[in-house]
């Protein structure tokens, strides 16, 4: 069997940067949210998490219509003779948008939990608001927002639909190992497609179950994470 | 040093509407839960913004609405000792009372933390952990943050209310001490009446968001101007009244007249006596004596309340006018008199209420 492996470092390049992506915009997103006490809190929250219900074709019309020769961005990008569409950056860009709602709604729990006066102590200190977030309210709400991370990092390695519209299905470029399975069931190459299933399995599961024991460690090694 | 607060604040319950002057003396914030006595706190922390009025201290405009004037809280230089203490949990002991100093050069903000350490007692516990301190080495912690700030004015929302009988004692004690050397304004927040009488020198009453009262604590406690107010400085006996004379009413709820020591008018509404204020009746006793009954009996360690009905013989428990607290060994005396004992509310001591 004659095996190209750069799916397996597509992928891991995509879902990574995906997920660095996403946890800066994420917990800035998950934060103001969490200070924001208006009346449109539902629906800002509503169209945040969107990403997480719609069908990842929607998500690809939408990139496509966002970041496309005609779109509003990708007008302006063009002309700065950037192109986004088809090339690996937009495998990063729908995954990125696909993960981004686990990033956000588990930060976004965590920071409800985190205990008020504390952060109004912190003001009064005189400290900024930069610092406090990045040394008060982050390691505070640290596990979640670690949580978070990976199942960003998980569902940014399955992503398909999206990244299939948007990135096409370049090999060497954009064939990430989801888009592999599918050519390859499709083109009769099951045995190919076994050994691609097996080890996106096995990558996700390890992941998880390696969060999973990390939190547990930390809870219990850092008496400091949960107050009293 | 001075503080000026005029605020105004809707709230879902009521509406917070405080004004008060503070100086050198600790102004104590006095009131049941749910009065306004935090929320006033959180206002002039900048925490909350009230919806108008004015806070000024030493001459620094913090909050005016008319100008559009809300400095925000880390420019307000306020030192907050929260109930719960709010210490930064994923810091050590000293990284909490340095955190306010980001902007010193690490020498000067060691040298500074070093010495709130010493001032609070806390060496050896440099590395620790909030959850590994008791309560009272965190609310020492929480005090030594807010003060490394050198804050122009010192905010205490309940401090003691966490802890036991014992540790609250102490640590009154140590924070007179601590509040003696500390040169800027202070409020203490408090529904525990022998705490705001320790602490503060100065007492600001709060009833439903509304000053009830202002005064010298002396002022307060003695003389206080409306049955809440006299209720929350411990008053437990009262009673409707209704004007006879200049120098007598009637106490409507004992079904009693009682002589005044001063002139009294028609707007007398209510009257008070404290319950260890209530006295057997001597020989020379003439006016404000009558038979009474002990009802029950209710004896904590070292003093007895005794529930008085005047006039008849209880006709089970509930049934009473008066609640009298004395030591153990008198209570030891009266329980060999024979009934009815005859009780003396004292005219001097009646507190006559017009609200």
């Amino acid at each position: 069997m004659n095996m190209d492996f750069s799916p397996f470092w597509i992928s891991l390049k995509t879902a990574f940067t995906a997920t660095v992506l996403t946890f800066f915009f994420g917990i800035s997103a998950a934060w103001l949210v969490t200070k924001y006490r208006g009346k449109l809190k539902g629906i800002v929250d509503g169209l945040l998490t969107l990403p997480m219900i719609l069908p990842p074709t929607v998500l690809g019309f939408f990139l496509l219509a966002v970041f496309g020769r005609k779109g509003l961005i990708g007008k302006l990008l063009y002309s700065l003779d950037i192109q986004i569409i088809f090339t690996w950056w937009a495998a990063v860009l729908a995954a990125a948008v696909v993960a981004f709602p686990l990033m956000y709604k588990t930060a976004r729990g965590a920071f409800e939990q985190i205990d008020m006066n504390i952060i109004y102590a912190a003001r009064t200190l005189g400290v900024s608001e930069w610092i406090i977030f990045w040394r008060v309210i982050v390691p505070l709400a640290w596990p979640g927002i670690a949580a978070g991370a990976v199942l960003a990092f998980a569902r940014a390695l399955g992503e398909f639909g999206a990244t299939l519209m948007v990135a096409g299905n370049i090999p060497g470029k954009t064939r990430t190992i989801p888009l592999a399975i599918f050519f390859a069931v499709e083109g009769g190459e099951m045995d190919k497609a076994l050994l691609w299933v097996a080890l996106i399995f096995f990558i996700s599961l390890a992941v998880i179950v390696l969060m999973n024991y990390w939190c547990g460690y930390q809870r219990k090694s850092m008496p400091a994470n949960r107050g009293r | 040093m001075e503080l000026f607060v005029d605020i105004k604040k809707k709230l879902p319950d009521f509406t917070l509407k405080v004004k008060f002057y503070a100086a050198e003396q600790v102004m104590g914030l006095l009131g049941a839960s749910g009065s306004g006595k935090s929320m006033t706190l959180r206002c002039i922390a900048g925490i909350e913004k009230p919806d108008e009025g004015k806070i000024m201290l030493n001459g620094r405009v913090l909050f005016d609405s008319e100008k559009g004037i809300n400095v925000p809280s880390r420019l307000r230089k306020v030192g907050y000792l929260f109930q719960n203490y709010a210490l930064f949990p994923n810091m050590t002991v000293e990284d909490n009372i340095g955190f306010g100093l980001q902007k010193l050069p690490r020498e000067k903000r060691n040298t500074v933390v070093r010495q709130k350490i010493d001032m609070m007692k806390l060496n050896g516990l440099e590395k620790r952990f909030p959850s590994q301190l008791s309560g009272g080495q965190q609310q020492r912690v929480a005090l030594a943050r807010a003060l490394a700030i050198e804050p122009e004015i010192l905010l205490l929302d309940e401090p003691f209310s966490a802890l036991d009988e014992h540790l609250r004692y102490i640590l009154t004690k140590n924070l007179i001490d601590i509040l003696s050397d500390y040169k800027g304004v202070t409020l203490f927040v408090t529904h525990n009446i022998e705490e705001a009488f320790r602490i503060c020198g100065e007492l600001t009453v709060l009833k439903n968001g509304v000053v009830e009262s202002v005064g010298s604590k002396e002022d307060v406690f003695r003389k206080p101007n409306s049955l809440s107010v006299a209720q929350l400085t411990g008053c437990k006996n009262y009673s409707t009244a209704r004007y006879l004379s200049n120098n007598e009413f009637e106490a409507v709820d004992w079904g009693v007249k009682l002589k005044t020591d001063s002139l009294i008018t028609e707007d007398i509404k209510y009257v008070g006596m404290r319950a260890h204020y209530i006295r057997l009746a001597s020989e020379n006793d003439r006016d404000n004596v009558f038979d009474c009954w002990p009802s029950f009996v209710n004896e904590s360690p070292f003093r007895v309340t005794v529930y008085l009905l005047i006039g008849s013989r209880p006709k089970g428990k509930g049934h009473y006018h008066l609640q009298w607290e004395l030591p153990k060994d008198k209570w030891r005396e009266m329980e060999r008199f024979p009934l009815p004992w005859k009780i003396c509310l004292s005219s001097e001591k009646l507190i006559i209420l017009n609200k």
